[in-house]
């Protein structure tokens, strides 16, 4: 029972990164790398920020605004910069480890004895794990809604019109540089606020804690799309934190059978591949055919 | 009643700039377009017809030379500021419109072209029933299909919706660059036929680039053929009407 508590809490708080990368990765539709360094910047953010006396929501709320500025430069390098993506995002990502060097003074910085938005009263008072369930459920409602409110705004559909077609985006005078660079910045600021919150629900920051990220993030948007089939952009948003929690549970499944918590990057791989050549393997073994020749034969 | 709406002087625009593969591709080019011209513009591969559209909205820069629009120098303006008064087709069908949006979606967006995009809700559904009359009037089930998301159109269909969106709010300058070449025969032919109604009814400015020296000579007021980078040829009025195909063809086979 608290095994599923502690799931579900874990997938809520990571559904932050979920929604933030589905901005770049289906939106606008790119693979943006910085997010493996603006992940343990917002962690390193909050951790030193709090370490310092800040409290706890105003650090969480800087890691956005930190991350939204590392999001910033990866902008301004792809679209000002003409450099591709891919290497704009490794390339932010790389120096972003340097900075949370400098920023934490060490590669691990404990929260130790200090406060974090989990050590409210309210919060406290709970039962185990319930404490992440409550808060995840309330970063993620509101998130989620201002995502969608924001995607049905003039602005937002003309950022849709960005990833969907370019040219014809320029040719409506939506300025596409601008679009890209919004959304690298509030991607990667909802990144870094998904940082803070892990930090501060783990107890502490580690400048390697960013590695993998991109995937369990990507898990959680492909999960949620294979889970739930055709949806509207809205219900794909929502979807995402159920295919966050959900991707826990495989998780926790997995530690069952045997595997240890050093295997989980490998298998969180394997099960993004898997999910993302689903329809591959839907086209070549053509279940429908095979069952329906399997039935004819036993006529 | 005609006045000069956009002029280009001496426009000159080179690809491959500074390099031994530098090519000049409009050649001073000049032109004056006046309110309420429809211009078909006629010229072989290379002769510098879609360059010159580029030229007008932008995509390219030119090296040397004017564009004015009602006076005032546009040349240096980008891309997203020209759509203010500019609208496109394109040739490709699928350039024109966003494939994971509804058609809907899509016009909504063309209602806003070249203006300020704020943080409003789009209100959608207070433009519905606009957009059902709208799209009924292209006569190809379009409007039974507004929210279809246009990736699942057919390419008639989505060429016809690019040329609704493109002339949704009232541009200063239509540019249609062979928008029916990538139709079939007949869906080319109604998609003309509507153009030419539109572009009358809203009194458009329009430039035509087209391949069809029948639809040339059929459509609009006034003919252009471009050849090495300037216009070598510009008939309009009562001249134009009573062009033929084969003078037209012997003037192609005289320049060539």
């Amino acid at each position: 029972m608290s095994l599923a508590v502690s799931a579900i809490g874990q997938g809520l708080l990571w559904a932050v990164l979920g929604v933030g990368l589905f901005l770049t990765f289906r939106i606008l539709d790119f693979a943006d790398m910085t997010v493996e360094g603006t992940f343990p910047l917002g962690a390193a953010t909050a951790v030193a920020a709090i370490s310092q006396g800040m409290n706890p929501l105003l650090a969480t709320l800087l890691a956005f605004v930190i991350g939204a500025l590392a999001g910033l430069i990866t902008g301004l390098l792809y679209t000002k910069g003409h450099i591709p993506i891919l290497l704009a995002g490794i390339l932010v990502m790389t120096a972003c480890y340097s900075v949370n060097l400098r920023i934490m003074g060490r590669a691990n910085v404990s929260l130790l004895g200090k406060s974090t938005l989990f050590k409210n009263h309210f919060l406290a008072s709970l039962p185990q794990y319930f404490d992440s369930v409550v808060l995840g459920i309330v970063v993620m409602v509101v998130i989620t809604s201002i995502v969608i409110y924001f995607l049905q705004t003039e602005l937002g559909q003309g950022f849709i019109a960005t990833g969907d077609n370019q040219t014809m985006a320029r040719s409506l005078g939506i300025n596409t540089d601008n679009m890209k660079i919004m959304g690298l910045m509030v991607s990667n600021g909802l990144i870094a606020f998904g940082g803070a919150l892990v930090a501060q629900n783990n107890g502490y920051a580690d400048v390697n804690m960013g590695i993998g990220i991109i995937v369990i993030a990507l898990a959680s948007i492909i999960i949620g799309e294979v889970a739930f089939g055709d949806l509207t952009l809205n219900q794909r948003l929502v979807a995402v934190t159920l295919g966050s929690i959900l991707y826990r549970f495989v998780l926790l499944l997995v530690l069952k059978l045997g595997f240890s918590a050093n295997d989980l990057n490998l298998i969180s791989a394997i099960i993004l591949a898997l999910c993302m050549m689903l329809p591959v393997f839907k086209h070549v073994l053509n279940f429908k055919h095979i069952l329906k020749r399997g039935l004819d034969t036993n006529d | 009643m005609t006045k000069p709406l956009l002029e280009l002087k001496d426009v000159v625009l080179k690809v491959n700039r500074n390099t031994p593969e530098e090519i000049t591709i409009l050649n001073k080019l000049n032109l004056t377009i006046n309110a309420g011209d429809f211009i078909t513009v006629l010229g072989s591969n290379g002769a510098g017809k879609s360059t010159l559209f580029n030229a007008i909205g932008g995509d390219l820069s030119i090296d040397s030379g004017q564009i004015l629009l009602n006076g005032h120098d546009i040349a240096h303006e980008s891309v997203e500021k020209r759509t203010r008064f500019l609208a496109r087709v394109f040739q490709d069908p699928k350039l024109g419109t966003a494939p994971r949006m509804t058609v809907a979606e899509n016009l909504l967006l063309a209602e806003r072209r070249g203006q300020r995009r704020g943080l409003m809700p789009r209100g959608l559904k207070h433009h519905l029933a606009h957009y059902k009359e709208l799209t009924a009037t292209m006569h190809n089930g379009l409007d039974q299909r507004l929210t279809t998301a246009t990736g699942n159109l057919s390419g008639g269909q989505r060429q016809a919706l690019s040329f609704l969106m493109a002339t949704l709010k009232r541009p200063e300058i239509l540019l249609l660059d062979e928008h029916t070449a990538a139709l079939d025969p007949r869906t080319g032919q109604d998609l003309m036929h509507l153009t030419n109604e539109r572009v009358a009814q809203d009194k458009l400015t329009c430039l035509m680039i087209t391949h069809h020296m029948e639809d040339a000579l059929t459509y609009g007021n006034r003919l252009i053929v471009l050849h090495h980078g300037q216009v070598t040829y510009d008939v309009a009025g009562a001249d134009k009407q009573a062009l033929t195909s084969e003078q037209l063809y012997s003037f192609f086979a005289e320049i060539e």
